[in-house]
């Protein structure tokens, strides 16, 4: 099993989640976040007073899946968040070791 | 020659009444007879006299014929509006206008204080400040005869600025109720975040006593305009005014008074109660901006009654102040916006409800007395000129006036007081300046206006800052005027207050 935990652009987050239900993922946990790569931050003025802001809003969405749906979900994801200009994100992936249906009690892919 | 006025005034009150039923309609020379001491060739010419009465202290032999005066409902019914009115630009406007300002841990400190402030001024200026604002004494500063507003009933009249017409002293009263609550509330922008609140409550009170209440009665104290019929009586009313009113200062509604006062107590809290913790280092940024532009509009709004309030009449010199209002105030947004949109290329809704507020502040002392061309100029001005003092000199100068309340309220305030010595002139578009004794307009002169502007800003800035200075040395000795390291890092509406804006 993989988890993976990609970094997106707020506003790419419908796509993203459609492209995904399509290919078939059950589940996706969605966090907002803030965080700098390689896209710059932005200037903020308040009467003057000059605020450089490093920390861009972004949102990191985390999905456990079975191995074989490994490369469709990274492809879907790539399409979905992509806008070609620098600060569309990262994906990072994972080896998942267990997961646990709570409700069940169910193990490992019948819990997924 | 007080004593006397004052003795006749008796009298004639009584006669007045005493003969009211029967002598209505009557000749006024039988009881002129009874006054004979007094000559009324001088008295005011009738289209001022009729229909309503004559007031007695200005012409004691009419008086005694004519029935005392009533005030007109649609005048009254204006006043209590335009007192709601200035009552919504503290709280809610000023409260969050100020509150979306500051950062989220000192969102409701800032609304406490404004909400607080307003409150125990209002109590204070039923207990001793209306007295003391308009009531004669000095020139400096009034008497304690309507002290508890001992004497005042709702029949008791209160002078405009037309001859003949008034309206129930309480409701004058309760206007410049809203007008002495307001002002101390201003101040707490500039000290913002980081002020003691029993501190707060305590250098208000002082200020409130020994700089607004002395300075509303120089600019504002005098008999009205029926003690004036001539030359001598002109005096007698001039020397005993208020010592701005008697330079021929003009403040149609509270710019040296409430602005240029309060900014400058504002500059001496800031210099004196020190810089935020992490200013210029750490992101000091508004946490909601979207209430600040809530309060500023409802500022804007409640301006109306502040302003076209302040003539006391439902008149067009009401209208006139309510028109220029709201043009100097969209001259002086678009002003701010574009100076900043062009210097550092994005017009923001902050400079906007800024701009919004510095013409809100230039137009109030102009804006019974410019036409509405000056008021555009004045809106046009006054946002460049804010937005230099904010946005650098400020920064050059390095105090911590937190929510620019120098920078807009002073700074906005001389620069109208100012203007509105030159575009009174009615050769610029002015009404000019009434001369009641001949019962037209005086003649402008330039020279002498301005002296007497500069005076009123001069001495605003002087008793301001001189009792702003003593007073927050007296809070530090006695109370501290800083909260603790601990306690401003954390906010002062846990530390202070031991509650929380927003729960998420």
């Amino acid at each position: 099993m993989k988890f993976v935990s990609a970094i997106i652009k707020p506003f790419k987050l419908d796509e993203v989640r459609e492209a995904l239900s399509i290919i078939g993922v059950q589940g996706i946990t969605v966090t907002e976040v803030k965080g700098f790569g390689r896209q710059k931050g932005h200037t903020e003025l308040y009467r003057g007073a000059e605020y450089v802001v490093d920390f861009l809003p972004k949102v990191k969405i985390e999905i456990a899946i079975q191995d074989d749906l490994l490369d469709q979900v990274i492809e879907a994801i790539e399409k979905s968040a992509a806008t070609g200009k620098i600060g569309d994100g990262k994906i990072f992936i994972f080896n998942l070791e267990q997961v646990y249906r709570i409700r069940t009690g169910e193990t490992g892919v019948e819990a997924l | 020659m007080m004593k006397k006025i004052l003795s006749m005034f008796a009298l004639v009150t009584m006669l007045g009444l005493g003969f009211t039923a029967n002598t209505f309609a009557e000749d006024a020379a039988p009881s002129a007879d009874t006054e004979a001491t007094t000559p009324v060739a001088d008295a005011a010419p009738a289209t001022d006299a009729a229909p309503v009465a004559a007031p007695a202290e200005a012409a004691p032999a009419q008086a005694a014929a004519a029935p005392a005066p009533v005030p007109n409902k649609g005048d009254t019914a204006w006043m209590l509006i335009s007192t709601v009115l200035v009552t919504l630009m503290v709280i809610p406007g000023l409260a969050l206008f100020y509150g979306g300002l500051v950062r989220q841990k000192n969102m409701l400190s800032v609304l406490m204080q404004v909400f607080m402030i307003f409150s125990l001024m209002a109590v204070l200026w039923a207990i001793y400040g209306y007295s003391v604002a308009f009531t004669g004494g000095s020139p400096f500063f009034g008497g304690l005869s309507k002290a508890f507003l001992a004497g005042i009933t709702p029949d008791s009249l209160g002078a405009t600025f037309s001859k003949g017409v008034y309206i129930p002293e309480l409701v004058f009263v309760g206007f410049q109720l809203t007008f002495a609550a307001i002002t101390p509330a201003l101040i707490v922008g500039a000290f913002a975040e980081r002020m003691k609140f029993s501190a707060i409550l305590l250098f208000m009170v002082i200020w409130f006593t020994f700089s607004y209440l002395p300075l509303a009665h120089m600019v504002w104290y005098w008999d009205g305009p029926d003690a004036i019929t001539n030359a001598a009586s002109l005096e007698t009313v001039v020397a005993n005014a208020g010592w701005l009113w008697a330079k021929g200062a003009l403040d149609f509604a509270g710019g040296t008074v409430v602005h240029i006062n309060a900014g400058v107590a504002g500059l001496v809290g800031a210099i004196m109660v020190g810089k935020r913790i992490g200013y210029g280092k750490e992101a000091l940024t508004p946490h909601s901006l979207t209430l600040t532009m809530v309060g500023a509009a409802l500022l804007w709004v409640g301006w109306y009654g502040f302003n076209a309030g302040s003539n006391l009449e439902a008149n067009g010199y009401a209208a006139l102040a309510f028109v220029n209002t709201t043009i100097a105030t969209a001259a002086a947004t678009l002003a701010w916006s574009f100076t900043e949109w062009s210097l550092r290329g994005k017009p923001s809704m902050l400079g906007a409800a800024s701009g919004a507020v510095a013409g809100l502040v230039a137009i109030t002392p102009a804006c019974g007395f410019v036409g509405p061309m000056g008021a555009i100029i004045i809106g046009l001005l006054v946002s460049p000129i804010c937005y230099f003092f904010v946005a650098k000199v400020k920064y050059w100068l390095g105090y911590d006036d937190a929510l620019d309340v120098f920078g807009i309220h002073a700074v906005g305030g001389i620069f109208g007081a100012l203007a509105t010595g030159v575009f009174v002139n009615p050769a610029l578009g002015g009404v000019g300046v009434v001369d009641y004794v001949a019962n037209g307009v005086s003649a402008y002169d330039f020279g002498a206006q301005m002296t007497a502007q500069i005076t009123a800003v001069v001495t605003a800035i002087v008793l301001s800052g001189v009792v702003s200075f003593i007073a927050f040395k007296i809070v530090d000795v006695l109370i501290g005027l800083r909260v603790s390291e601990e306690s401003e890092r954390e906010g002062l509406d846990t530390s202070a207050h031991g509650e929380r804006a927003y729960h998420s």
